[in-house]
């Protein structure tokens, strides 16, 4: 009987986490699942079909946002890899005894809410204002130059909101890497950038890959900082599925719209993971 | 003469001084090891042994002074330039790659062909008795399993100068006494100048052809293990390289070849005058080994020629070779005196009046206060 009980615990402990889980996540993604089959209107109510032409339709109507938002993700993902990593690796290997309160210092913009930094990124880079405006005056910036509702806003707003969430999985790696190994190296004949390429980058790969996943899947589908930083010409899947949820409420399509998105992040994460899964990368160092 | 062998190189430390901040951690010393040879550095932690050999691989530079390797001034010249490598006390495998990968790094990092590589290392790896291991990670290999594939990892690049930086603390003591006859069969194999790090005495001088006892930033003495035990030059070394007995006195005759001192309690000792070469005034401390005393049987003379102080026994451990005995002397200065298991005497009980004799050959001396 003990033992039984024994054997049950882990399962009872997590008899919450599943009974969440179920509620809330794997509830809504059956209907949401369901509602992209779905035809009708909020009004009349919903009716399912077998219609998946209307998925497919989906994709097909909005390609160059699909295009846009891995793209996007791609570069501010990879950007903020480039921004993130020597930060990381300075806290980790130089900070001393102050590792913690530099940790916290990149974490402490996030105590303010994500739009109002958002908006404040808009407030920055406005075409006049206290940035741009004066160097237009002075006539170093011409009068037609922006920065807001360009790609560029887009990508460093995506960057600036990642920022934490790259160092942390970064540092956490980095900080777990006995630096007498560099000294091994170095006794080995490996100058400092090689001991850096041959030792340093593949014990980091853990966390470049953590991050990489944690940064990518959230930037691909946002919508606020191409909401807010873009114009028109930026619009990502985000901003559709928000426009066709909110304005069109043409819930169809929008589901359509997400479960799509849903798929094909599902196959970049296992390509990715194939690629440059943390085993294939310590192999290449070798 | 006969030149060395190419594969030998000597070392040379001129005047070396290390400071981190106000506080000298290498304080002026030098000396030189030959190629092939074996020798280390002993001293207790904080002696300056470690930071030596920092420097001499190339992962500190001297505040002053200069290193050299085969006459070469290599001072300045980073330690992944030097021809030294190192077997880190804490093995320093990289965790990612395979044993074979990890023997091979410095052989690709130098750019030797890749066939050549594969050939060396697996040379390597049998002859230190791992050539099974090739595929497997560090993480999967016991201490003495590491230790060895950091000493190949080492070998394997052929360097002037191997240094070991206590390869052995981490090992218990039966791997311990295995590795060190392994080290030297290998060394005598390789040919390689072998640079030893160590706090513990009895390893220095298992391995050594020399060694250099430290403290406090200095060199307190270089020689032979036999040199160093036998006759240490001051009093640090006589304690640290195990028990001695330090017996102050006069020295009240030298004449020829002999000279006397006459301790505390009037007891006249000779000595080979040559022990007191390097003592400055009149005040000295003689010193003789526990292992070096004789207990005398109540009536029996002592050899001819030899010293006699009288001494109380206290208690004594057993420890099978030897019985070990805290004796007092006249003056009350507290003795060890060792007593080989041979069966040819009785215990002696705590309490007895007990004569001890040595043979004035075994007597060392250190300079007084």
């Amino acid at each position: 009987m003990r033992q039984a009980r024994g054997f049950l615990a882990p399962y009872l402990l997590s008899l919450p986490s599943w009974v969440y889980l179920l509620a809330f996540f794997l509830i809504p993604l059956a209907s949401m699942l369901g509602m992209a089959l779905a035809v009708g209107d909020p009004i009349s109510g919903y009716t399912m079909s077998d219609n998946y032409q209307e998925v497919i339709g989906a994709f097909t109507g909005y390609e160059s946002s699909f295009v846009r938002s891995f793209w996007y993700g791609t570069a501010s993902t990879v950007i903020t890899l480039a921004i993130s990593y020597p930060v990381a690796y300075w806290i980790a290997f130089y900070a001393g005894r102050h590792k913690s309160t530099y940790l916290f210092i990149i974490m402490l913009p996030f105590f303010v809410s994500f739009v109002i930094r958002v908006l404040a990124w808009e407030f920055i880079l406005s075409d006049q204002g206290f940035l741009l405006g004066p160097l237009k005056a002075l006539g170093v910036l011409p009068e037609s130059f922006r920065i807001l509702s360009t790609k560029w806003a887009v990508i460093g707003g995506l960057v600036y909101n990642s920022f934490a969430y790259y160092v942390l999985p970064l540092y956490v790696v980095l900080e777990k890497i006995d630096r007498r190994l560099v000294r091994a190296a170095n006794d080995l004949y490996a100058a400092p950038a090689t001991a850096f390429i041959k030792i340093i980058l593949p014990l980091s790969a853990p966390g470049i890959f953590a991050g990489f996943l944690l940064v990518f899947v959230t930037n691909v589908g946002d919508y606020v900082n191409a909401a807010l930083l873009g114009g028109p010409g930026t619009y990502m899947v985000g901003n559709v599925i928000q426009d066709a949820f909110f304005q069109s409420q043409d819930y169809p399509l929008a589901a359509s719209l997400s479960s799509i998105l849903m798929l094909m992040l599902m196959i970049a994460i296992l390509l990715y993971s194939k690629a440059f899964g943390t085993d294939a990368i310590q192999e290449y160092a070798a | 003469m006969i030149p060395a062998p190419s594969t030998r190189h000597d070392v040379r430390l001129e005047n070396v001084i290390k400071q981190f901040g106000g506080w000298t951690a290498v304080d002026n010393i030098s000396l030189s090891i030959e190629g092939g040879e074996f020798f280390s550095l002993l001293g207790p932690s904080g002696c300056g042994k470690s930071t030596t050999l920092s420097m001499i691989g190339g992962f500190e530079s001297p505040s002053a002074g200069a290193i050299y390797l085969d006459g070469e001034d290599v001072s300045r010249q980073p330690s992944y330039k030097r021809d030294v490598n190192t077997v880190f006390q804490s093995y320093a495998l990289f965790p990612h790659l395979t044993i074979f990968e990890n023997v091979a790094f410095g052989l690709r990092r130098k750019g030797v062909k890749s066939d050549e590589v594969t050939r060396r290392t697996n040379e390597m790896l049998e002859l230190v008795d791992l050539a099974g291991f090739a595929k497997r990670k560090p993480g999967q290999l016991s201490g003495g399993q590491a230790q060895r594939v950091a000493l190949a990892r080492a070998l394997v690049n052929k360097p002037k100068l191997l240094l070991l930086d206590e390869p052995l603390g981490a090992l218990d003591l039966k791997l311990r006494k295995q590795m060190q006859i392994e080290l030297k069969r290998i060394q005598s194999e390789v040919g390689i100048t072998f640079l030893f790090v160590t706090h513990d005495q009895e390893e220095a001088m298992a391995m050594s052809d020399r060694l250099a006892v430290m403290s406090k930033g200095r060199i307190e003495q270089i020689g032979t293990p036999a040199d160093v035990y036998d006759h240490p030059a001051t009093e640090f070394v006589a304690s640290f390289l195990g028990a001695s007995n330090l017996l102050p006195g006069t020295i009240t005759a030298q004449n020829g070849a002999q000279a006397q001192v006459t301790l505390e309690d009037g007891a006249i000792i000779t000595l080979p005058r040559a022990v007191l070469a390097q003592i400055a005034g009149d005040k000295v401390k003689i010193g003789v080994r526990p292992e070096k005393f004789h207990v005398l049987q109540p009536g029996e003379p002592r050899p001819d020629g030899w010293n006699e102080i009288e001494a109380i026994a206290g208690v004594s451990v057993y420890l099978g070779v030897s019985r070990q005995y805290e004796m007092e002397s006249k003056t009350g200065r507290a003795l060890s005196v060792y007593a080989q298991n041979s069966g040819r005497q009785e215990d002696i009980p705590p309490g007895s009046a007990v004569r001890l004799t040595w043979n004035p050959a075994h007597t060392f001396a250190v300079t007084g206060t």
